[in-house]
């Protein structure tokens, strides 16, 4: 694997950098056309409500007014999973939870839109609704859709438990018979949103032929086209989807929730549509991710060896069958090398906003009640939480408590280097408790396309079809100029719309700089062999008897010739002579990914007369495999940690006994705000993936996994009492004390 | 909707009386935010921050007056004012962001007929006089019998506020308020307290008004958490005493933000917390 | 209905606009005058993405109407700098890596901005209360501190 690199490792400023500090940086909603029309959304304000009827007429005759649509302009879709993201978009024949779409109206204004909505009637009839996992999968609960029930399971579980899955191996029962201590606890954690602060909007032009134009913020374009061309049953050729810049998303713009309607209401009126969520229709109606109820058994003897461990994960996912326990289930005890080993995982349907993934979806409960466990016997069997850890940390080799065996992991170097580090060592001043925890979650490869242009003056154009989220583009480049042995300014990348790139997976799973990156050393390597063929051209010598040095071609010994190098710029400069452009592509589905592990420590410190938590001092350790663009790489530990801070200590949604959403807002949504918090030091630690030729990871979930366990384990100690929930709000530390 | 820029409060009363749904626009970090989520729809909105002196700070019989459109911004500009009633003046500040702090007023903190208005308690400790203009003329009232209940004050029909004033206060007098949110910045008080003392030559406690916010219908005025504290030196029983009787007169809600139970231990807790502070700006030592 | 015709100053141009009695400031510079640089977050005053100046003084431009402006001075990302010639604050953003999707960029360089003005030399705490108000989902923050600390220094002379 190469190992020694010109660019990579630098941190050079990012290609949209300048865009985005100036303002000219476009956003969803930052774009407007000429006769367009604004579009708003009619939501339920009730829980569970089945839909008697819906007037549109007032609304329809309101002047100005160019369409309304319901759920009824919808045709069925074959295809399940799509039918279920319809039916979140706009609801058909039932309200499934607070904030529901019902109908959509497009007008000439934002004023008239908003007036319009007032005009539409909607006769509803209250059902009952459940909004907790546990009450919802408890039989005899309201049950969202009749018949989805997972196959396997009894009747000691409701027709909400859309889902079961167990890993494992060995025979827990007998690890725990072969314990000294065995700790069994349950834990709850609230549903959390993902916070990013643009809220989703979308310019869509769709005509009557059935093609289309759509522009919007989403982590994957292609998902989009995908998506909302089954839905309005047209091709996918004829709907262009442009990523907007994406003002975050964090899984949490993976899917659609108002494309298809802005669609269907283009399509309905004969213009464009601009449609934009205000903040409020953000949490209420697009995903947050799971609220979870979980029991964790570990079981150890007094040195500190576990013996034993199963997980039982209980997650709601919202209004819709979903598929994300899983990997709860699968992440749970993944950084440890156990011979008796089982988590289990239900996924149940609640009245309440369809889930989507949040980084490292499903993993960062089951790994906080883990954790939590963990820390609770070191306490109690007096042993450090590292070196226990470590005892049992998960390394190359070991069978994975999902399965496969790890190849080369980073989590020894990551627990030694956090041992070392200072921070381990420093005192403790009075309240103040330090907590750690180990984090885990996967990379996925994935679908991904890369085309890329040598220009005729030295330059190159790229194109990728992933949305660029966090600095993308900057690594991508710097990729493209360590293949092609240029400087790094010589490359623009771009993020191509659907119609001039091939199809790339959504930006999801930590797979961009590990997938994109493969096609993108692939396609470079396709453009240095189509070059060192031009040089072999003009010198007239064997293609084969030219090999790429530093950024040129050359004669690859003295037998081939003896030729100055011919450099990537002089080759280019020929090329219209030599056979016309040069380009290189990839198209490919890489699968060698390699699976991310951290550990955090953090120092927080509890007011014992108000239970309020304050962080102190937090210091984050990572393998990232190999770090392309270090500053973006922190940024994604730093920022995750934040995330993970924010779950742990004051973010949840709130419901009401009404099963209304009580906190539709960042007044009492409480994402983590810059005072609340000390700088985040992320210490990068590179143990290479041998599954990409640079030796990425991914790098961008993983950070959220381990702050929830760390912060609570860090309250344990500081107010002597172990917490079981989360958030911990102050009430509840100050009703603990 | 309407939009006017009232002139002169005359003119801003004869608009608050013609019977159409009007509200006052000055900061308007509350209003325009009630009517973005659609909790109030004016047909008109009467803009007075064009009014003369409704945007001064002035000296007046050894206190200030501070118009209804003064920002918190400018309150906390102020050296004098700063000086002189540091208590009112960090209440008014921690009244939202940076952002928020360039438009939001104290007076509009106090119309808006929130039970956990910042600005509200430490009005109250500091015995903040209303000046109020309506169609009958103008009158002046204690901020402290304005308060009705969440969303409402006292203020008549077509009634504003076109001031508060803060009086003089003699030597070794101190004020300060505290209020528990769950993050550092950006939340609504949980429960608060404001505090304003005043010492004798020993260092001693001669006078002491405690309020406390949302922890009832409206900020309260807790007279017996007060009189805890005068005579003593702020000493660890008249503090207890002082938290007790915060305790006692609360009587908060249940909801997203906190529980009864936490809304009363933290009453206390911030009355005398802030008496500690208020009490070293008056000179004393602890 | 009818419209407000209201003359100001963005970003030192002479402005002309007709916006609705409740059409924020925001809404003016973004659909009025095409500045979509200022981004709304929440339209509630909860975010900072749509900060601005208006006559020196940072504000939500969400928790503005249009028809307050008349007359003002207000300055908008956009006016803050050039490419040719960004603002310290802009350009240590981006030397430090400090901002991943960009959506509260703009709301961090003007509310930095204006706090550099009043206060030259800003103690970290200094910084995270007075940015409080602008919520960056991304970074948590810590590169975001560091620019604008650093962008402080060197507007003070000093080697950052």
């Amino acid at each position: 694997m190469k190992q020694d690199f010109k660019i990579l490792g630098t941190r050079p400023i990012r290609p949209d950098g300048l865009d985005k500090v100036t303002g000219k940086a476009m956003f969803g909603s930052d774009k407007s056309v000429t006769g367009m029309l604004h579009a708003r959304i009619l939501r339920s304000p009730h829980a569970h409500a089945e839909i008697v009827s819906i007037d549109t007429s007032k609304a329809e005759a309101l002047a100005g007014v160019k369409a309304v649509i319901t759920g009824d302009d919808f045709a069925d879709v074959e295809n399940r999973w799509a039918r279920y993201t319809m039916q979140n978009c706009m609801a058909q024949g039932r309200a499934l939870y607070d904030g529901h779409a019902v109908a959509a109206v497009a007008a000439i204004s934002k004023t008239v839109a908003a007036e319009a909505l007032k005009l539409i009637e909607v006769e509803y009839k209250i059902l009952p609704h459940v909004t907790d996992v546990d009450e919802a999968m408890a039989p005899g609960a309201p049950v969202l859709h009749e018949g989805v029930k997972a196959r396997k399971l009894g009747d000691d579980v409701s027709g909400n438990t859309v889902g079961y899955y167990s890993f494992g191996h060995g025979d827990i029962e007998a690890g725990f018979a072969n314990a000294e201590l065995v700790i069994d606890r349950t834990f709850k954690t609230a549903a959390v949103h993902q916070g990013y602060i643009e809220p989703h909007g979308c310019l869509a032009d769709l005509g009557g032929d059935g093609r289309g134009e759509l522009w919007c913020s989403t982590q994957g374009h292609y998902m989009v086209r995908e998506v909302c061309s089954e839905i309005l049953g047209i091709d996918s050729s004829q709907l262009r989807v442009t990523a907007s810049e994406i003002g975050g998303g964090f899984g949490g713009k993976t899917t659609v929730f108002i494309e298809p309607v802005a669609l269907k209401l283009s399509q309905k009126a004969g213009k464009p549509v601009k449609l934009v969520m205000s903040r409020e229709e953000v949490f209420r109606a697009s995903g947050p991710t799971m609220s979870a109820s979980m029991d964790i058994k570990i079981g150890m003897t007094k040195a500190g060896k576990i013996t034993g461990a199963h997980a039982k994960l209980r997650y709601q996912g919202g209004a819709f069958p979903y598929q994300m326990v899983m990997m709860g289930a699968m992440s749970a005890f993944a950084a440890y090398d156990l011979e008796h080993v089982q988590a289990e995982g239900w996924d149940v349907m609640t009245n309440r906003p369809k889930m989507i993934s949040y980084r490292a979806p499903g993993a960062p409960m089951a790994v906080y009640a883990v954790e939590s466990v963990m820390d609770e016997l070191c306490q109690k069997l007096e042993l450090d939480p590292i070196d226990t850890r470590l005892m049992n940390a998960a390394r190359e080799g070991t069978k994975s408590s999902y399965g496969p065996t790890f190849k080369a992991i980073g989590l020894v170097e990551a627990l030694e280097a956090a041992k070392a580090h200072p921070h381990y060592s420093a005192p403790l001043a009075p309240n103040t408790g330090r907590g750690v925890s180990c984090g885990f979650w996967f990379n996925f490869g994935g679908q991904v396309s890369v085309s890329m242009a040598i220009n005729a003056d030295g330059t190159v154009n790229l194109i990728e079809g992933n949305p660029d989220i966090g600095g993308s583009r900057a690594s991508i480049s710097m990729m493209a100029a360590e293949a092609l042995g240029i400087e790094y300014d010589r490359i623009r990348t771009i993020v191509g719309d659907t119609a001039s790139v091939g199809f790339s997976d959504v930006t999801d799973g930590s797979r961009v700089t590990f997938a994109v990156g493969i096609a993108t050393i692939n396609a470079a390597n396709a453009a240095i062999k189509e070059m060192c063929k031009r040089a072999a051209k003009i010198w007239e010598i064997d293609a084969e008897a030219v090999e790429w040095v530093d950024g040129a071609a050359q004669p690859s010994g003295h037998n081939a010739g003896n030729f100055p190098p011919m450099s990537l710029a002089e080759i280019a400069a020929t090329s219209g002579k030599t056979g016309g452009p040069i380009a290189g592509h990839h198209e490919g589905a890489p699968d060698k990914a390699g699976v991310s592990f951290g550990v955090h420590m953090v120092d927080v410190e509890v007011d014992p007369e108000t239970g309020f938590t304050s962080i102190k001092r937090y210091t984050a350790f990572q393998d990232v495999g190999k770090a392309i663009h270090p500053a973006y790489v922190e940024g994604q530990i730093q920022g995750g940690a934040v995330q993970g801070i924010g779950w742990a200590l004051n973010e949840e949604y709130i419901y009401g006994e009404d099963g209304l959403l009580q906190n539709p807002g960042f007044l009492d949504y409480r994402i983590p705000v810059a005072s609340d918090l000390p700088m985040i030091d992320a210490v990068i630690i590179e143990v290479p993936n041998p599954g990409h030729p640079y030796g990425v990871r991914g790098c961008g979930e993983t950070a959220i996994v381990p702050p929830l366990a760390a912060v609570s384990n860090g309250v344990a100690q500081a107010i002597g009492v172990r917490m079981f929930e989360l958030p911990m709000s102050p009430p509840k530390i100050l009703k603990a004390l | 909707m309407r939009y006017v820029v009232a002139k002169d409060s005359r003119e801003a009363v004869a608009l608050l009386n013609t019977g159409e749904n009007a509200r006052l626009l000055a900061g308007g970090t509350d209003v325009l935010v009630q009517m973005k989520l659609g909790n109030k729809a004016p047909s008109l909105l009467v803009d007075i921050k064009a009014i003369i002196g409704f945007s001064d700070i002035s000296a007046e019989n050894g206190g200030f007056r501070i118009g209804a459109a003064v920002s918190g911004a400018e309150m906390g500009e102020h050296a004098g004012l700063k000086a002189m009633w540091p208590g009112v003046v960090e209440a008014v500040e921690l009244i939202g962001s940076t952002q928020v702090q360039g438009r939001a007023t104290m007076v509009g903190n106090l119309c808006n007929g929130s039970p956990a208005a910042d600005a509200v308690p430490a009005m109250l400790a500091a015995g903040a006089v209303a000046r109020i203009e309506g169609p009958s003329g103008t009158r002046d009232m204690q901020v402290a019998d304005l308060l009705e209940g969440p969303g409402k004050t006292k203020l008549g029909k077509a009634e504003l506020i076109s001031s508060v004033y803060l009086p003089a206060r003699p030597e070794r007098s101190g004020d300060a308020y505290l209020r528990f949110i769950p993050r550092t910045e950006m939340d609504i008080a949980v429960a608060s307290a404001g505090v304003n003392l005043v010492l004798d030559e020993n260092g001693c406690v001669l006078e002491a008004t405690v309020a406390l916010g949302a922890v009832a219908p409206t900020a309260v005025m807790v007279p017996n958490a007060g009189a805890a504290l005068v005579g003593s030196p702020l000493e660890e029983q008249a503090l207890e005493a002082c938290a007790a009787a915060c305790e006692a007169a609360c009587n908060p809600i249940d909801d997203k933000r906190g529980t009864v139970e936490f809304r009363t231990k933290i009453a206390g807790v911030m009355a005398t917390r802030a008496a500690k502070i208020a009490y070293t700006r008056a000179g004393g030592q602890l | 209905m009818s419209k407000i015709h209201i003359t100001t100053q963005v970003n030192g141009d002479a402005v002309e606009f007709l916006c609705e009695p409740d059409e924020t400031l925001l809404d003016v510079l973004r659909d009025r005058l095409n500045l979509t640089g200022a981004k709304e977050g929440c339209g509630t005053g909860d975010c900072g993405a749509c900060s601005v100046t208006l006559n020196g003084r940072l504000v939500a431009s969400c928790l503005v109407l249009g028809a307050e402006v008349a007359g003002s001075e207000i300055e908008t990302v956009e006016g803050v700098g050039t490419a040719d010639a960004l603002h310290p604050v802009q350009q240590h953003l981006l030397d430090h890596a400090a901002l991943q999707c960009g959506i509260c960029t703009p709301g961090i360089i003007v509310a930095a901005k204006a706090l550099l003005l009043q206060n030259p030399n800003p103690s970290e705490e200094e910084v995270r209360y007075w940015l409080a108000g602008n919520l960056c989902r991304c970074t948590g923050y810590d590169k975001i501190i560091r620019a604008v600390l650093s962008a402080a220094a060197e507007m003070r002379g000093e080697n950052a």
